[in-house]
């Protein structure tokens, strides 16, 4: 492979999601020769998709808001597995991203006074718990994820970012000293096999909600990033925390908002009962996901569920008229009538929990920086590799994101990450070149594909191994489920090992492609399974029958999963923000 | 068993010297299906099938494809709307080149999109909080931001495909205009004047084949229109 | 910017504006005569010859032609530039119309003011 040819940048970001684009844009500003690598055409990226808005105290809807009554809103939700000091630094900092977005010309829905709409949203309260409802989830219309990702797709055309569309990064480098380097990426339209050197690589990969067959996520969520860090040996933090958002569309998956019941919706069970009230008696509909998804499985166990089957619930729409429905949720209107044939102005919405976030992912510092742990268990910077967006586990979201954090999470951790490269690269950075050895090991996995002639096919392998996952790691998880679920999948491993790559072109290979995301797939279902049978208590997302307490004696703890031994360890929850006090645990109840 | 009968246009420049249609037949188990359904089908018979997909609910504007005739997006049209005679046919995007199958060269229409740039000009100092918007003025880009850039639009339109490295296209006018239409953008005369030349708006004849295909319901011709009043406004 | 140096008004805003005054003054001209015709059943060479002598049916029939001669060009021009897309040929063509339309032009007047 020595007529491979190279490509040098200071930055190479792999992703062109939110975090990605804007990680991009601080480095392109700031005249570093930065290059955006990502698998699709950088507005299709799953940013696109975020409806209901960015969680920011702007003080728009309330002038007295505060972002510390929003960190504490976002610490409960986390079920105190959220780095305090990550979460300090997203709430203080949110408001200076969301004001730079808007400048850039992002087209937020406005109040009379001409500044941001905002709207409640789950989990969101005043004055630490205390004050009620807040409405702090700046929006525009139902679309925030589309006009966030334009915009910022935008003002990268704007500053010159080189773009790498419809590229994919197979695996990254890594010199002698175990530093990243670089990757290795496909040029999809050409088939191309090329070494990009960076002494930045960032992960800007996003979540892996294709590891369930039921999820509101793109098909493109196939987890590249995680599954790369999995295969150089890096752990992964919390990756047993998925979050299944309580409004899919049933049988299609598609999310509806949670700003629906924002705007005043609510869920109703068969007999047209607002069930949410007997689970939530304060926050009722507008309680954390976590709790809402649960609420909503127990409905349907119970025999109050929905339909033919009892299988789903309703989100009642109609008494909020046609025009708030056409005004603030006008996406939701067309994504209704498309995928479950119902006029929400009419009929309420069939709808299921649905997998919908990744909270887990690769262990950083506030400014992206990777992180991996020494023999002794002590936090070690992984030079050269930078993680941001749901790839990374900063943590500012521990065992259930609050709605609208997310897109809070990539504008702020983007734009962090962006900052802390360019003084980096400013102080220098030398890191040892790769050696041919180590580009053929990052290599051997694509090799091993190119090279197959015989086995079984991708697509029945994929849906197998989101078979398993939608089964033994759902809403609701047990011992014996799970420890099934792991032999299966440690079953597909092998069986993916020696799957069979069919079409071998060079021309748009989207069967390569989709060879290389199982793989990804595969180490992203394996770590979640046996991360989710190791944390034995139930924590947020991650809800045992067999454990059904939190437990904070064991497991007020991080989740760390070791690649190489297939090992969990615990790291330790940051409870010191710097300028307030701790958040004490307390029971979480809404 | 009910069948489906699926032409799909094919084209490997690797092993084809010229593009063909290739018959499938699907198995839809009677249920109303959405065209990228049934292309995942294929694609599991045939895994060499090529086409984009990414968020398959109608937003990212990956999948746009021409359907028995008609430009839309695969992931939200449903076989019940397209089939015509209980056949299916599926070509890429005309009037611009394939890569492979279903695949589009889209550099020259993501070029047009660029020509217009594509982003808030504003030579005003920032204030600390956003800049102020009234809902009036905001509701004035309304069915403009919401384009998914999926191409509809520009590759239905004769104009664009006679002229598409100077007529900006649908697209490009429709994202020109929502800049111009924003009460925060200050560039208005310098964007007016990178317009007014006689194919960059005026090759539009306005025979609105890009209302007709657009997946989001917008309406390039009006954003046109409004073009060039503006530009009418600004010279006489 | 396009840049192009053979349309009418070097502006595809002058263009399309002189496309559509001269849409109108063509409107207006056929109109009358259509209007004229249905009001002279009988019409002799001598009554269509008066019409013709006076000088603001003169002005106005020369304002006619001039209106389309140029919505001519302009018209033809977008259709040249549409479908031919070798220079050398488009250019041809183009010079031909052009020269075309002027002829026309000429007679015109001659017709009007000649003897």
């Amino acid at each position: 492979m020595s007529t491979m040819r190279s490509l040098t940048f200071d930055a190479i970001i792999i992703g062109g999601g939110g975090s990605g684009l804007r990680a991009a844009l601080e480095l392109a500003k700031s005249g570093k020769k930065t290059a955006v690598l990502s698998k699709v055409f950088p507005t299709r990226s799953h940013t696109v998709s975020a409806q209901g808005g960015i969680t920011c105290a702007i003080a728009s809807a309330d002038p007295n808001d505060d972002w510390r009554w929003h960190m504490y809103d976002t610490v409960k939700g986390s079920d105190y597995i959220g780095d305090q000091e990550a979460i300090e630094y997203m709430c203080s900092e949110g408001p200076k991203a969301v004001f730079e977005l808007e400048h850039m010309g992002l087209p937020f829905s406005r109040f009379d006074n001409g500044r941001i709409y905002q709207r409640p949203f789950g989990g969101q309260s005043k004055d630490f718990g205390k004050g009620g409802q807040a409405a702090r989830t700046c929006a525009a219309a139902d679309r925030t994820g589309h006009a966030l990702l334009h915009t910022l797709y935008q003002n990268n055309l704007k500053n010159d970012t080189v773009f790498l569309n419809e590229w994919y990064a197979v695996d990254l480098v890594k010199n002698a000293s175990g530093d990243v380097v670089g990757c290795i990426a496909l040029c999809i339209e050409t088939g191309e096999v090329v070494h990009i050197k960076s002494k930045a690589t960032v992960l800007a990969t996003g979540g892996a909600g294709r590891i369930f067959s039921s999820t509101t996520n793109a098909l493109i969520n196939t987890g590249d990033g995680i599954g790369m860090a999995l295969r150089a040996g890096f752990p992964v933090q919390d990756i047993e925390m998925w979050q299944f958002h309580p409004t899919g569309i049933y049988g299609a998956g598609v999310l509806v908002t949670e700003g629906c019941r924002g705007e005043g919706g609510y869920l109703i069970n068969k007999d047209g009962e607002r069930f949410m009230e007997r689970y939530a008696p304060n926050a009722k509909d507008l309680a954390g996901r976590d709790v809402v998804a649960r609420s909503m499985v127990m409905e349907i166990l119970e025999g109050r569920g929905c339909g033919e089957n009892g299988d789903h619930v309703m989100l009642k729409l109609d008494h909020l008229g046609e025009e708030v429905l056409h005004k603030r949720l006008p996406g939701i209107v067309e994504l209704a009538k498309t995928f479950s044939a119902v006029d929400p102005a009419k009929e309420p919405i069939p709808v299921v929990p649905t997998c919908h976030y990744m909270m887990g992912g690769l262990p950083t510092n506030v400014h992206g920086q990777a992180l991996m742990q020494d023999a002794d268990g002590n936090d070690r910077i992984i030079n050269g590799l930078f993680a941001c967006g749901e790839a990374a586990c900063v943590s500012v979201h521990g065992a259930n994101r609050l709605g609208g954090n997310s897109l809070l999470d990539l504008v702020v951790f983007g734009r962090a990450a962006g900052i802390f490269i360019e003084s980096a690269l400013n102080e220098g950075v030398d890191y040892l070149d790769a050696a041919q050895s180590d580009i053929d090991s990052a290599m051997a996995r694509m090799n091993r594909w190119n090279e197959s002639s015989g086995g079984e096919a991708i697509p029945a392998l994929r849906a197998e191994l989101q078979e398993t996952m939608q089964t033994s790691f759902g809403v609701f998880r047990q011992e014996d489920h799970m420890q099934e679920g792991v032999k299966k999948l440690a079953d597909l491993r092998e069986r993916i090992a020696n799957a069979h790559l069919g079409d071998k072109s060079n021309a748009f290979n989207t069967a390569r492609v989709e060879a290389l995301e199982l793989d990804n797939l595969l180490e992203v279902a394996e770590a979640t399974a046996i991360s989710a049978l190791e944390r034995k208590e139930s924590r947020g997302a991650h809800s045992r029958y067999d454990y059904p307490d939190r437990d904070d004696v064991n497991w007020l703890k991080h989740s760390i999963y070791h690649p190489l031994d297939k090992k969990l360890g615990k790291r330790d929850v940051n409870f010191q923000p710097k300028t307030l006090d701790t958040f004490e645990p307390k029971v979480r109840t809404y | 068993m009910s069948m489906l009968q699926v032409s799909v246009y094919r084209y490997n420049p690797e092993t084809d010297s010229a593009p063909y249609m290739q018959e499938f037949q699907v198995d839809t188990q009677g249920r109303d299906l959405m065209v990228l359904n049934v292309l995942e089908i294929i694609k599991q018979q045939d895994s060499s099938m090529a086409y984009r997909r990414s968020c398959r609910e109608g937003v990212c504007g990956s999948d746009g494809m021409n359907m028995n005739g008609t430009n839309g997006l695969a992931c939200v049209t449903a076989i019940s709307d397209v089939t015509k005679n209980g056949k299916l046919v599926l070509r890429p995007l005309p009037g611009l080149p394939v890569v492979r199958d279903l695949v589009v060269d889209m550099g020259i229409f993501y070029k047009q999109y660029e020509r217009i740039q594509p982003y808030l000009q504003n030579d005003t100092t920032a204030p600390a909080i956003e800049r102020l918007q009234s809902p009036e003025e905001r509701d004035k880009l309304d069915g403009l931001y919401e384009c998914i850039l999926c191409a509809c639009c520009s590759t239905a339109c004769p104009s664009f495909w006679w002229n598409p490295d100077k007529f900006v296209g649908p697209a490009g006018l429709l994202q020109a205009y929502r800049f111009l239409a924003d009460s925060r953008d200050t560039a208005t005369r310098e964007r007016l004047s990178e317009l007014e030349d006689p194919f960059s708006v005026f090759r539009c004849r306005g025979i609105m084949n890009c209302v007709a295909v657009c997946p989001k319901g917008l309406n390039p011709t009006r954003a046109i229109g409004k073009i060039r009043e503006l530009l009418l406004a600004n010279a006489t | 910017m396009v840049t192009n140096i053979t349309n009418f008004g070097r502006s595809g805003l002058s263009d399309w504006l002189v496309q559509r005054v001269s849409a109108v003054v063509l409107a207006l001209y056929a109109l009358f005569m259509v209007g004229y015709l249905l009001l002279h059943p009988g019409l002799d060479y001598a009554t269509w010859n008066g019409l013709f002598a006076q000088t603001w049916m003169r002005i106005f029939s020369l304002l006619a032609f001039v209106s389309l001669a140029a919505h001519a060009w302009i018209g033809l021009w977008i259709v040249i530039t549409d479908y031919i897309k070798p220079t050398g040929i488009r250019f041809v063509v183009q010079i031909a119309i052009i020269l075309a339309i002027f002829i026309f032009l000429v007679w015109g007047v001659q017709v009007l003011w000649g003897a």
